[in-house]
């Protein structure tokens, strides 16, 4: 019978089933950091508990660590949890990615880098935005801490099979527009809960088009729409993606495993629960006015008004996201004025995404109302772009240029927007405080940070693009 | 974990869709390391000002809902981050349901670890219960052995629950423990596992 791949990976990977239960599934890979492991490690301790195998977990640090003066760590509670996780990693015999490691650098920016994330994996990691490995057409999803410490224990998950959902982006993509604008626009369409309990496959010529780094960028914000995981099948991009990685197989091995990995697509004839459709020509660069991600619209849009709403539940949302975002019903998106310009996050602190940006600001000053700082997502992202010279770009048009983290997307560590300030942020949380108390944050690509970053205000990054002749 | 199975209190009307992790639980607290203790950081910047003084207006404030044992909300409660942070601080602050049209699914799952019964009922339902508790203390008597909640007003919601998680809850077990009693499963499929 035909599967789509996430049929094929989730019954490759039960361990045990049983009617009236969810299944047991096996997991391959399992991420770890310093904010949502503590606990686990204590668990294990308390009741006496071994690692399984640590042979498949890998961790790191990245939420709370400072981006700048390292390694003094001034936070006194952050420095605990970051002690706390090397003691644990060294305990237990897990890998670890230590701050000054050249290996350091966001969770999912690191498994990719290594090729540690591979086709037909399960994937884990307390973390919600694991469905970035998705990109690779592995299954990978978040998880709490208790799960944590189950697979810690067992290197299994009890899981219930979710339905899944098919997201086809169908035509061709404007010239200019972003991968994070596909996935916003996709968000803003059918809302932050379209998603919820299903795996999602993202399909179409667009997708196949998109480079490894914007598939990742798509997958990674499928926890914004709800979704557990998101995927996209493998192909030649994948495969070439990873021959070489260090921990991608070698020579003869890899040859082997890149046909089982391209084996794992979707096939032909397969069906899915749910199947949404979209039109690229339909997206434009995206600017998120509210407080969750489904608050986007177009940069040559409005700000949407009360009448725009058909429930009073709506039309209160709308006024209490306004309120707090200090904007007016139907302002104009380009007369949003900004303070402050965050390129980071898991979601855009690749290569690509620096290079998008540099190419935007390369030999322009950023606005002086402006401060904008660049957080690569790894230490191997940051040496790469310095190797390139963008760094020097970044820090010529008046950016902070710094070591890489999580950073300003979750204000965990010094990098915080402060209250009633507007931020550019390439990151993929728009919440109430979510980069600090007060901060009002906007969701849009790094080519649109970059953009706002020298005018001050959003502006269509298209006009920046170069046209190719 | 506690086991829970009959819950009675007044219920604590969020009347919000969308509550998000960053609200229930905001980053500035999830440094500490132990799992207990993050009861009084619930819905932080919701419940105090800049100053820290309690805002009056919210709902948590109110004293008629003191000691509540059950929170009810609009849909997709608990979006957003996996934090299990956001579950700690629900249980450490006092409730052990949630009611709700709709639930996050990392969330959803998190709150089975923790002995907290997530409710699922009918928005139009959950309207109902948000209207009376935001117009008077309403109190109602959760049932997990026979899946209702039950108004003092004579009114009777029923829900449904996988039954494998009904089980975890009414007994408080460990799943790893019971997860160990598989280990020979475990063992035949490493040995079968595709490995590159």
């Amino acid at each position: 019978m035909a599967k789509n791949i996430i049929e094929k990976i989730w019954d490759s990977h039960v361990v045990y089933e049983e009617p009236g239960k969810p299944d047991l599934l096996y997991i391959d890979l399992h991420l770890i950091h310093e904010v949502t492991s503590p606990q686990a490690f204590e668990g294990l301790r308390l009741a006496g508990r071994k690692v399984r195998r640590p042979d498949l977990c890998f961790a790191t640090m990245d939420h709370n660590v400072p981006t700048k003066n390292l390694p003094t760590i001034n936070d006194p509670i952050a420095k605990k949890q970051i002690t706390t996780l090397a003691e644990n990693a060294k305990e237990f015999g897990i890998q670890l990615a230590d701050i000054g490691h050249p290996d350091q650098g966001i969770v999912h920016v690191i498994g990719p880098e290594l090729g540690l994330t591979q086709p037909g994996k399960t994937i884990v990691c307390g973390d919600s935005h694991t469905s970035t490995h998705g990109a690779f057409g592995a299954l990978a999803f978040g998880i709490g801490t208790s799960e944590v410490e189950h697979v810690l224990s067992t290197q299994t998950l009890w899981q219930s099979k979710p339905p899944t959902m098919e997201i086809r982006i169908n035509g061709k993509l404007g010239v200019g527009v972003a991968a994070k604008d596909i996935i916003l626009a996709i968000i803003a369409k059918w809302g932050i809960g379209v998603g919820t309990g299903h795996i999602v496959e993202y399909t179409g010529e667009v997708i196949r088009n998109l480079s490894m780094e914007e598939r990742m960028t798509i997958c990674n914000m499928s926890i914004e729409a709800g979704a557990k995981a998101g995927l996209i099948s493998p192909d030649n991009k994948t495969v070439e993606y990873l021959r070489g990685r260090r921990f991608a197989p070698k020579d003869e091995q890899f040859e082997k495993a890149a046909e089982y990995w391209l084996s794992l697509a979707s096939d032909a004839e397969c069906s899915y629960d749910v199947v949404l459709e979209i039109d690229a020509e339909e997206i434009e660069p995206i600017v998120t006015w509210g407080t969750n991600p489904s608050m986007g619209t177009g940069i040559t849009k409005n700000v949407p008004s009360v009448e725009d709403f058909e429930t009073e539940s709506d039309k209160a949302a709308l006024r209490k996201a306004l309120t707090y975002m200090g904007l007016e019903e139907g302002q104009p998106i380009s007369s949003i004025k900004i303070q402050h310009v965050f390129i980071g996050s898991c979601t855009n602190s690749r290569l690509s995404d620096l290079r998008t940006a540099a190419s935007i600001v390369e030999g322009k000053k950023i606005h002086p109302g402006v401060r904008g700082i660049v957080v690569p997502g790894s230490h191997s992202t940051k040496l790469l772009a310095e190797a390139e010279g963008l760094d020097k770009i970044f820090i010529e048009a008046g950016f902070e240029w710094r070591e890489s983290g999580c950073s300003a997307c979750l204000g965990m560590n010094e990098d915080i927007i402060p209250s009633g300030e507007r931020c550019a942020s390439t990151s993929n949380r728009n919440f109430e405080g979510r980069q600090g108390a007060g901060a009002r944050t906007h969701l849009v690509s790094p080519a649109m940070a970059a953009a706002a970053a020298i005018e001050g205000h959003f502006v269509d990054a298209r006009k920046y693009v170069k046209q190719e002749v | 974990m506690e086991p829970i199975n009959q819950v009675k209190s007044v219920i604590t009307p969020l009347d919000r869709k969308n509550v998000d992790t960053d609200q229930i639980i905001s980053k500035e607290f999830l440094k500490r390391i132990e799992r207990t203790g993050f009861g009084r950081y619930l819905f932080y910047h919701w419940r105090f000002d800049e100053q820290g003084n309690e805002r009056s207006d919210f709902v948590l404030n109110k004293p008629e809902y003191k000691g509540s044992q059950i929170l009810v909300a609009q849909d997709n409660f608990g979006c957003g981050s996996s934090r299990e942070h956001a579950p700690w601080a629900i249980l450490d602050y006092g409730f052990r349901v949630v009611i709700a049209p709709s639930f996050a699914d990392i969330f959803h799952n998190n709150c089975f670890k923790n002995g907290i019964l997530p409710i699922k009922l009918t928005e139009k339902e959950c309207d109902e219960i948000l209207e009376k508790g935001m117009q008077s203390p309403y109190h109602v008597e959760v049932n997990l052995e026979e899946q209702t909640v039950k108004g003092l007003d004579g009114s009777i919601y029923s829900f449904s629950i996988d039954p494998y998680y009904k089980e975890m809850l009414l007994n408080g077990w460990d799943e790893i423990s019971l997860t160990f009693q598989y280990e020979e499963h475990i063992k035949a499929y490493e040995e079968k596992r595709i490995v590159f």
